[in-house]
């Protein structure tokens, strides 16, 4: 494409600063001590210290996966830092008003002033600031309906058996490299539990801050939906500019009882480095659910962040019935590199997965959708539908689909469609002849692309991803 | 605001695209209130105006001056062009899958009504005006709701394109070749949609193959376009007698 989409291609990252919170770090390293560490720092019952050594010792046995289409430079473990929280934290703030000033600074940078987040209308917010989570709010609420949504970190301490019976349940530890890594040095996220019949009376959001210096994010989600509930749970992701790159390893696991359904809806803005790539962080985030009888699991993600994405949010339909769906939009810009996109793995009878990937590559980015549809053999008259579609900006950058299909049972059906299309000089112009300028026409055009998954976002958040888009894409064009 | 007695003053214009020179040095100014028909055969140049005159990407005007509304037209980008008041109906509008109609025709009116210093519209006094002019171009309602002219026939996209000149109410409508692939009916629609627009304060240039549109249009002034100039000039007559002998006799004229 012209010179014209070239040059819109660049911009500041415009959440990008760092706030100054005393924090207590580790020194980089990772050992059996450090594990002890972070564990005691929590108070954690033996248990659960246990189960992180066990991780370790998994994760000192494996070698770090190269399969993705994604290069960047190999990974010191031992220069990171696993464990580092906010200081004002030793006392849990009751109110925002003991909250640090400069957290609400932070915030109110971000957009998301929390003392107005209390009034906006059914979102409740589990802030999680670096490793430990700061406020919480809507607690009262929650409670009365009997949901339980707290940091996992707490969710250890007072629900015992629910994080016994569960946690490592949909991803085990040794199911890859990142997920061993996460299990035994997580630091912390959230815990939701629905009670059989409620449905969540809000959706839950969290927000994620990454602001230490080489500190290692990992965040650890574990939502169950009892039988016949239903939760909307929210994740939004900012983080400041920073130099050196950062590895962000999470685990998110969702257990979607009989009829019970979750809807996991995620934007993801990290700091995806400068212009020439430097500086990002590194995503490797292992997110899968797991659906019994009649239950159904909707991964929607929209990630303009990160400067590699390595990233696959994933349904296991056991049940009879059960449907899983994923929905994405990733954009890439600059010398991102993402691979991502979803696992459908079909066991039960009349199972449904539906698979909507938006891929939208500017600059000299590589965006790669990577989808497996498995077909096992008691999946009778399972149904897949796979739509991927790829849009590239400017002529420097790839989209690459590597879809696999496993069947194993004759009558499942599963249908994949593909696209690869280019944001257009004419289209541009025809948008500029009508008194548009070159950065609003492709936003626009882009947004028009995503708007099958942005249909299915909660409200507030279509709007935020459509402006992050915007946002991602400033100097795209020009 | 800015009053001159020429909508468009075009001297010595020299234009290329690619390597290729394709005008040369033409010459045509434009009152406010006109109507002008440009002729001529197949690669006189006759796209080529409406494009360079909108800043089209690839059309390089290489030597002359166009003065717009006493600004210089050349030096400006095109979306501000098109936020003066310049309009370019295309031969072929594209599709911008997923775009709403209704979005760009708000996201464009609001441009120009900033650029203006005036006050958008707010979305129910737009859908308002949005659906007279869908009526007065004989397009359902649920063209503004689809894609741009995604899935539209080719007379569909034609008076979509009208039915966008209308609501952005520019000052210089440059129609290119509106009328190609039209049958007569959606031809009458088109004109009748342009004749609604006729006023002393705006100007047409109606880039056409065939005398029948200026039948419905009435032109002015009409102008042969071969090998990149104007040739000839005159009223509405001439329309005719080029239909009644062809373009061969004028294009020696051009050398």
């Amino acid at each position: 494409m012209s010179e014209q989409v070239e040059s819109l291609i660049r911009k500041e990252y415009s959440a990008g600063f760092h706030t100054n919170i005393e924090s207590e770090t580790l020194p980089p390293g990772l050992n059996e001590d450090v594990i002890r560490f972070i564990s005691a720092k929590k108070n954690e019952p033996q248990w659960m210290l246990d189960w992180r050594l066990k991780a370790f010792k998994i994760w000192q046995g494996m070698e770090e996966p190269e399969w993705a289409h994604v290069k960047y430079p190999k990974i010191d473990f031992q220069s990171i830092s696993y464990f580092s929280a906010p200081k004002s934290l030793a006392d849990r703030p009751k109110s925002l008003d003991e909250v640090d000033p400069d957290l609400i600074e932070t915030y109110n940078k971000l957009g998301i002033p929390l003392h107005e987040q209390e009034m906006l209308a059914g979102v409740a917010v589990d802030a999680v600031f670096d490793s430990v989570s700061v406020v919480t709010t809507f607690r009262g609420k929650l409670e009365e309906a009997g949901v339980i949504f707290c940091p996992i970190s707490e969710a250890v301490h007072k629900y015992p058996e629910l994080i016994k019976k569960y946690i490592g349940s949909v991803v085990p530890q040794r199911d890859n490299y990142y997920s061993a890594l996460n299990s035994a040095v997580f630091s912390d996220g959230s815990f939701v539990y629905i009670p059989k019949g409620v449905r969540c009376p809000m959706e839950l959001s969290t927000y994620f801050r990454i602001n230490e210096m080489n500190t290692g994010q990992f965040e650890r989600t574990l939502i169950i939906a009892d039988e016949g509930s239903h939760v909307s749970y929210l994740e939004g992701c900012t983080a400041p500019q920073r130099d050196e790159n950062q590895l962000h390893a999470a685990v998110v696991e969702l257990v979607a009882l009989d009829n019970a359904e979750i809807k996991y809806s995620t934007v993801q803005n990290w700091y995806p480095g400068d212009e020439q790539g430097k500086g990002g962080i590194y995503n490797f985030v292992t997110k899968r659910g797991i659906c019994h009888t009649r239950a159904k699991i909707s991964w929607t993600q929209v990630e303009t962040g990160s400067a590699v994405t390595w990233k696959y949010p994933s349904c296991i339909l056991k049940g009879d019935h059960s449907i899983g769906e994923f929905y994405s939009v990733a954009l890439t810009n600059n010398y991102q590199q993402a691979d991502t996109g979803t696992k459908m793995i079909h066991l039960g009878k009349h199972t449904k997965s539906t698979i909507i990937s938006k891929g939208i590559s500017a600059g000299k980015s590589q965006n790669a959708y990577r989808g497996l549809v498995r077909m096992g053999p008691t999946a009778e008259g399972a149904r897949n539908y796979t739509q991927c579609d790829s849009l590239l900006i400017g002529d420097r950058c790839g989209a690459h689909t590597f879809p696999y299909i496993e069947s194993a049972h004759p009558s499942a059906v599963v249908e994949h469609e593909a696209t690869t299309s280019k944001v257009s000089d004419d289209q541009l112009f025809l948008c500029q002849q009508r008194g548009l300028d070159a950065e609003k026409a492709v936003s626009m055009i882009v947004n028009g692309f995503c708007r099958e998954v942005f249909k299915q976002l909660p409200m507030e958040f279509a709007v935020e991803a459509g402006k992050l888009l915007e946002v991602s894409l400033e100097g795209s064009v020009g | 605001m800015f009053v001159s007695d020429t909508m468009l003053k075009i001297n010595d214009l020299c234009a290329k695209v690619e390597d290729k020179e394709i005008l040369r040095q033409l010459n045509l100014e434009v009152k406010p209130g006109e109507i002008h028909a440009i002729m001529g055969p197949n690669g006189a140049g006759k796209s080529t105006l409406g494009n360079v005159l909108s800043g089209r990407p690839g059309y390089e005007a290489t030597a002359g001056h166009v003065e717009f509304k006493g600004q210089d037209l050349l030096d400006m980008d095109p979306e501000i062009r098109a936020r003066e008041g310049l309009f370019l109906a295309f031969q072929y509008p594209v599709e911008i899958p997923g775009v709403s109609n209704m979005e760009l025709l708000k996201a464009s009116v609001d441009a120009r009504r900033a650029h203006a210093g005036l006050e958008e519209y707010s979305a129910i006094e737009f859908m308002k005006m949005a659906r007279e002019a869908c009526k007065t171009v004989n397009l359902d309602q649920s063209f503004l709701k689809r894609g741009v002219n995604e899935g539209f026939s080719g007379g569909e996209k034609k008076r979509n394109e009208i039915m966008q000149m209308m609501l952005l109410e520019p000052s210089l409508c440059i129609l290119d070749e509106t009328d190609s692939g039209l049958d007569i009916d959606a031809l009458q629609v088109v004109a009748s949609g342009v004749n609604a627009m006729r006023s002393a304060d705006r100007s047409f240039i109606v880039v056409t193959h065939y005398q029948r549109l200026l039948d419905y249009i009435v032109p002015d002034y009409v102008h042969v376009l071969a090998n990149g100039r104007i040739v000839k000039s005159g009223d509405k007559s001439l329309a005719l007698e080029l239909e009644a002998k062809g373009y061969s006799w004028l294009e020696n004229e051009a050398v």
